[in-house]
């Protein structure tokens, strides 16, 4: 099946099932209506605010709260001695001043003995206003005794570098995973090695090699981190109003970390402005907030900052890493080895698989049918905040594809042969799917080549080519990047998936009333996918219900079943399947119900839209409204079937599904400054089954503006002595309309053969798949000068440097 | 979001009643203009004025007018008012160009030229202009209103030869008929302060330039002034070859920071790179081309 | 100190401090929480809204300047039951996904249209330049602004 066919139109102008309909939660957001956490007033409300450290690495003397208690307003002050004192009844740990992590590592809530990272949470001051609980701040006395900082990854693993996880007994700053691993290792090594020697021996073959930075980034969402607290005394509920992409998730987790009855919690995450992964971890902020109700009684709200965004809360990337790519002269793409150095900050708060600590990283082995591919992931502790997992990375799947990529444009160069021919010679095809990749990925589904000539004839490739033979020759520098990238989303089989413990199969239910209207009741959580109209689309898709009939919810652990949340892309796979399954439960529920009103057999009934009726006798049917009503009546049923309209279902994906696009970017490059202009972006992108068109193309215009951010702009650096240097928006800069160009979208539909409407999802793709188009476009205008390489960020600097031959290092501050 | 530490607040309803507030209240008095370089310095903890004296309601101090060989710019006069000048546009084009490149179109709608001024960031693009067309400020106090050249306004980063009790009142800039000018920027993304800025005006008359002005800002120039490169080129054909002698000049005379926004040998090249571009631009409006 | 602020033709009045801004006050005392925050440093303007039909970010002002001023928000766009043009453009070209930059762009794409009603899309690029969205790429939001201009309101409306 397709997303073109033809379908009704209801009532209200929606399409019964796929099709480019208006969004619902538009209403309430033109008109300023949204309901977000800082929008949520509870009477007696407190606030709340943390004290950071100005030290990336330091160890604590004392902390003298007296003149901040003094302050007028200020009803609490909480330190990490304060909540040392406070037992933890629970599993994990000893006490509340340190809280486990999505990587069974553990992480402080406030610190205790040292502050190991700039901005790190100190103290914690609860207060009437927010004004004042700022104030507040201020009358905080720490007394530091600065420790040397280990900012440079590289530098980590030293033998005399400072070690920062002393608190685990560390003597070093390695990093062990909850299956003793210190090192994570993919593909095949034996076979990729012997593939290298031979290539090495054979002068008909080359092999590439390239240092390659995916530096740290962040996934800045509009909407900060925060959460509203509040444990009534006398039910014992606590009521959690937070910024989380995850909210069962983070229900079983409080529940776990402060020993607090799970089925009297309650998170809900209202309308939230933006996740990208950003809002999956449990921050101490939040954590601070319960404790803080748990202290004063009353309700606690805790906003961040933006730099406290910026500065405490997961970063993204930060892989440091050494590619080679083995092939024959003419082209031919033998084996990839990629070693990675992966900086995970103070605290391993990675959000992934248990299984999985790169993530899905072992991906890289990329679009390209070859036999050999091996990785090796080296991750360590550094004096930085904790995360990696986020800013739509697809678990590490943005670093895969990012430098697999990078390596083929490189190869490129190297033999001299253009980049789409050499991706085309390599490319898997069509009657290889399902593919197994070298590293164990299977593939479901593609037409790659048909994409990619797709994106080539949209972009106008072979004029651009020889506008750019012209343009050489005159002094003028263009260049044109191409990306393919195959990604995996929807995570994923119960099996073999689960963050701390909890699988990743998501819950749903599906309700509809007597006359006929539905309400489905999802586990994942929009942040601005359009959850409430998409989800509708897919049951009206199953029931021939109209999508104006279908009201969604979500947000809330007490109206909606389990799940792991949105991230990942993994809504549609997951929960859009679970919708998908339940709906058709509903359906078969349905036959049973109008076969006994119609006093046939259900086998006798075949259905359409909206409708069962008698084989041969069309006339003879009921709507599915008429079923809702008799479902709900006084009408016989069979023995063993129930009443009612309703079903239930847990999904449980059997594999990921992989999305994939062909874009191509065009730019202009001012050799004099530096300066880059992106010209045009062409994406192609086949993300299956197309529920809503309109929906899927705003979440590629979006992702491809993040390639704009990462590849041209955006970064988290450091200096030597510790300093956060992208701690606000001033210096992490976010790309505007005047970077972004006017983006222009293709598609090919190739439907996922295991998803049960074929769709695949496509949050990620574009943020997956865009930075390797404009760096190797970048590049591309700059290689008359001899540069086969730059790291992103490609800023004004970093290009001229390139071209000089003298290329600054970016994660560390300039000399 | 971070929020300022408590303040007082008064609004000045004239410019004596601003100078007697500000005598009153004595250092710890700030004057709060459009308040976009003051506010933020007060949310992050930067600034912490005790009494805070709104001049905003100082209606003498708008407006934008010629007055024989001066243009004169008020300095509650906003970013977005110079922008949109047609007397300023009419006279120099350097105006347009380096508003187009400053902060961005919502923040220029409170930004004013004054505050700008008196805030005296290192890379301000208004000292870069304001040095370029050797133009001067008035300054009014008790005893009265005195000028001080542009050239001779800053003392360091973030410091001006305004005094205590004083209050920039206006910016003069000289008319010059049949001057070009032209306005380079580099930044890393718009809205940003730049890398570095440049921007001329050149007087060609007869072949030669006449008369010229090079103002840089954010690269270390003395006073953002560049008049080594000016004297060099004055009396000179604006050729390829002299213009480019006269940035390189003007680039020696700098002596930029290596910072986020870029290491000291690029800013130093752009002092060289930006001038010249320029000055092209200048020449070639100046030509009538 | 007391101050009185007009916001969407009401008179809002508060005891505040002098140091509170102008955007806490809007959410706040007037209980208008359609306009946002997003970062300490004046760079993603979802705070902006009107000062005296100009926009301006609410985050770099103090409530104190605006005492006897008129502001208006995203609430007042809505006349007589009737969405703005705007608001209609942001439905219609999908111009939103999590609604929070969505207030500020609104803002400024409606006092665009009231000086210039025939924009360029760069002039429309170049009114929101100094507003940051992260999920919708801009170029929906451009449309959705176009659209405004193409489909202005029928009838006159006074603010």
């Amino acid at each position: 099946m397709t997303a073109v066919e033809e379908v009704p139109t209801s009532a209200a102008g929606n399409p019964i099932g796929f099709g480019s309909m208006k969004r619902v939660e538009d209403q309430r957001f033109v008109r300023g209506q949204g309901n977000y956490v800082d929008d949520v007033n509870l009477p007696g409300m407190l606030h709340s605010a943390i004290l950071r450290s100005p030290f990336a690495h330091a160890r604590i003397k004392s902390i003298d709260t007296s003149a901040a208690e003094a302050l007028p307003g200020v009803v609490a002050v909480i330190t990490g001695k304060t909540l040392e004192g406070i037992p933890r009844p629970s599993l994990l740990g000893d006490n509340f001043a340190w809280m486990p992590t999505l990587s069974y590592d553990t992480q402080a809530v406030l610190a205790t003995d040292k502050v190991r990272f700039q901005g790190q949470e100190v103290a914690y001051v609860i207060a009437e206003s927010r004004y004042i609980a700022k104030d507040a701040l201020e009358l905080i006395d720490v007394d530091y005794d600065p420790l040397p900082p280990v900012m440079d990854a590289k530098k980590a693993l030293d033998p005399d570098a400072p070690v920062i996880r002393d608190d685990k007994g560390q003597t070093d700053n390695r990093i062990t995973d909850v299956h003793g691993n210190q090192t994570w290792e993919s593909g095949n090594k034996e076979g990729t090695e012997a593939a290298f020697a031979a290539a090495a021996a054979d002068p008909d073959c080359v092999i590439v090699e390239e240092d390659i930075l995916y530096p740290r980034v962040h996934p800045a969402p509009m909407e900060t981190c925060g959460s509203v607290s509040y444990l009534d005394k006398v039910t014992g509920q606590l009521t959690m109003y937070t910024t989380s992409q995850a909210p069962h998730a983070h229900r079983t987790v409080y529940a776990m970390v402060a020993g607090l009855p799970e089925h009297k919690i309650r998170i809900i995450s209202p309308d939230v402005g933006g996740g990208f992964g950003n809002k999956v971890g449990v921050y101490p902020g939040y954590v601070l907030s319960v404790i803080g109700t748990i202290v004063t009684g009353k309700p606690v709200k805790w906003m961040e900052d933006r730099s406290e965004n910026l500065m405490s809360t997961s970063f993204a990337r930060d892989y440091h890493m050494k590619a080679k790519i083995a092939a024959t002269k003419d082209g031919k793409i033998l084996a990839v080895d990629v070693y990675v150095l992966a900086d995970h900050g103070a605290f391993n708060g990675v959000a992934q698989p248990t299984n999985f600590p790169a993530g899905f990283f072992h991906i890289f082995s990329g679009s390209y049918d070859y036999p050999n591919a091996h990785c090796l992931v080296e991750p360590v502790y550094t004096n930085k905040a904790p995360g990696g997992v986020a800013y739509a990375c697809s678990f590490r799947i943005t670093e895969a594809a990012y430098v697999i990529e990078r390596l083929v444009d490189c190869l490129a160069q190297e033999l001299q042969m253009d980049p789409a021919e050499l991706r085309l010679k390599n490319l898997i095809k069509p009657e290889q799917f399902p593919y197994t990749s070298p590293t164990g990925w299977e593939y479901d589904s593609g037409q790659y080549e048909k994409t990619m000539r797709l994106a080539m004839e949209m972009v106008g490739y072979d004029e651009l080519r020889r506008e750019q033979a012209e343009k050489r020759a005159k002094g003028e520098y263009m260049g044109i990047g191409i990306s393919f990238f195959t990604e995996g989303v929807g995570a994923g089989p119960r099996k073999t998936m689960d963050i701390l413990g909890l699988g990743m199969a998501d819950g749903i239910e599906l309700r509809v009333h007597p006359t006929g209207k539905a309400v489905l009741r999802l586990s994942v959580q929009s942040q601005g996918q359009g959850h409430e109209t998409t989800f509708a689309q897919i049951v009206s898709h199953e029931l021939g219900i109209p999508p104006e009939d279908i009201e969604v919810v979500h947000g809330d652990t007490d109206q909606t079943p389990f799940g792991l949340g949105t991230y990942g892309s993994r809504s549609t796979p997951v929960s859009g399947a679970a919708a998908s399954v339940v709906a058709r439960k509903v359906r078969d529920r349905a036959r049973i119900v109008a076969a006994a009103a119609l006093e046939c057999s259900p086998d006798d009934l075949e259905w359409e839209l909206g409708r069962w009726f008698v084989k041969g006798d069309k006339e003879r049917g009921k709507t599915i409204q008429e079923i809702a009503l008799l479902s709900h009546g006084a009408l016989e049923l069979p023995e063993g079937v129930e009443g009612h309209l309703d079903a239930t279902a847990v999904y449980n994906p059997p594999n990921l599904t992989y999305p994939y696009g062909c874009y191509i970017c065009v730019v202009d490059v001012d050799p004099g400054t530096g300066q880059v202009k992106i010209r045009r972006f062409v994406a192609v992108d086949d993300c299956g089954t197309r529920i809503n068109p309109m929906i899927v193309e705003g979440q590629v215009h979006g992702g491809l503006a993040d390639g704009v951010g990462m590849a041209l702009m955006e970064l988290i650096a450091f200096d030597e002595d510790g300093n956060n240097l992208g701690g606000s928006f001033m210096d992490y800069l976010l790309p505007t309309s005047m970077e972004c160009p006017d983006w222009e979208l293709g598609e090919t539909v190739t439907p996922s053969p295991h998803h049960p409407i074929g769709a695949k999802g496509v949050g990620e793709s574009a943020t997956v798949g865009s930075p390797a188009a404009i760096v190797n476009a970048v590049i591309d205008a700059i290689s008359p000068f001899g540069v086969r390489h730059a790291d992103m960020p490609l800023t004004p600097a970093n290009v001229w440097r390139a071209i000089q031959g003298n290329p600054v290092r970016v994660d560390m501050a300039v000399e | 979001m971070q929020t300022p530490a408590p303040v007082d607040y008064v609004r000045a309803t004239s410019v004596e009643n601003a100078i007697a507030l500000l005598q009153e209240h004595g250092e710890e008095a700030r004057l709060l203009a459009g308040g976009h370089s003051l506010i933020p310095m007060m949310k992050l903890r930067l600034a912490r004025p005790e009494m805070l004296i709104d001049i905003n309601d100082l209606d003498e101090l708008r407006g934008i007018r010629v007055e024989g060989d001066e243009i004169v710019v008020g300095a509650m006069v906003t970013h977005a008012e110079v922008l949109d000048s047609p007397v300023l546009a009419e006279h120099y084009a350097i105006f347009r160009e380096a508003e187009k490149v400053i902060a961005d179109p919502i923040v220029r709608n409170k930004g004013t030229v004054g505050g700008s001024m008196c805030q005296a960031d290192p890379s301000e693009d208004l000292s870069a202009v304001g040095s370029a067309l050797k133009g001067s400020v008035v300054v009014q106090g008790a005893s009265g209103r005195r000028t001080i050249p542009m050239r001779e306004f800053h003392e360091g980063p973030y410091e001006t030869k305004v005094g205590d009790g004083e209050i920039l009142v206006e910016a003069r800039y000289p008319v010059r008929p049949g001057a070009g000018s032209a306005y380079e920027k580099v930044e890393r993304r718009v809205g940003d302060w730049p890398v570095c800025s440049a921007g001329a005006y050149v007087v060609v008359s007869g072949g030669v330039v006449t008369d010229c002005g090079i103002g840089l800002t954010a690269v270390g120039a003395e006073h953002f002034a560049a008049p080594e490169a000016e004297a060099f080129l004055v009396g000179k054909a604006p050729t390829e070859e002299n213009l480019a002698q006269a940035a390189q000049l003007a680039a020696d005379s700098c002596d930029p920071n290596s910072d986020q926004r870029g290491p000291a040998d690029y800013k130093k090249h752009l002092a060289m790179e930006l001038t010249l571009r320029a000055l092209r631009r200048s020449a070639a409006a100046s030509q009538g081309a | 100190m007391q101050v009185t602020i007009t916001i969407n033709g009401e008179q809002v009045t508060s005891d505040i401090e002098p140091r509170k801004l102008l955007v806490h006050f809007v959410r706040e005392d007037a209980g208008l929480r359609g306009t946002h925050w997003g970062c300490d440093t004046s760079n993603c303007g979802a705070c902006t809204l009107w000062v005296d039909g100009k926009p301006v970010k609410s985050c770099t002002m103090l409530a104190a300047q605006a005492d006897g001023h008129e502001l208006t928000t995203v609430e007042g766009l809505e006349q007589g039951g009737e969405l703005d043009p705007v608001q209609k453009g942001f439905i219609e070209c999908h111009g939103l996904q999590c609604g929070f930059c969505t207030s500020g762009m609104m803002m400024t794409g409606r006092a665009l249209l009231d000086e210039n009603p025939h924009p360029s899309d760069e002039e429309i690029r170049e009114a929101i330049s100094g507003q940051i969205c992260r999920c919708t790429g801009y170029k929906n939001i451009v449309a959705a602004i176009q659209w405004a201009a193409d489909n202005p309101a029928t009838s006159e409306v006074t603010a």
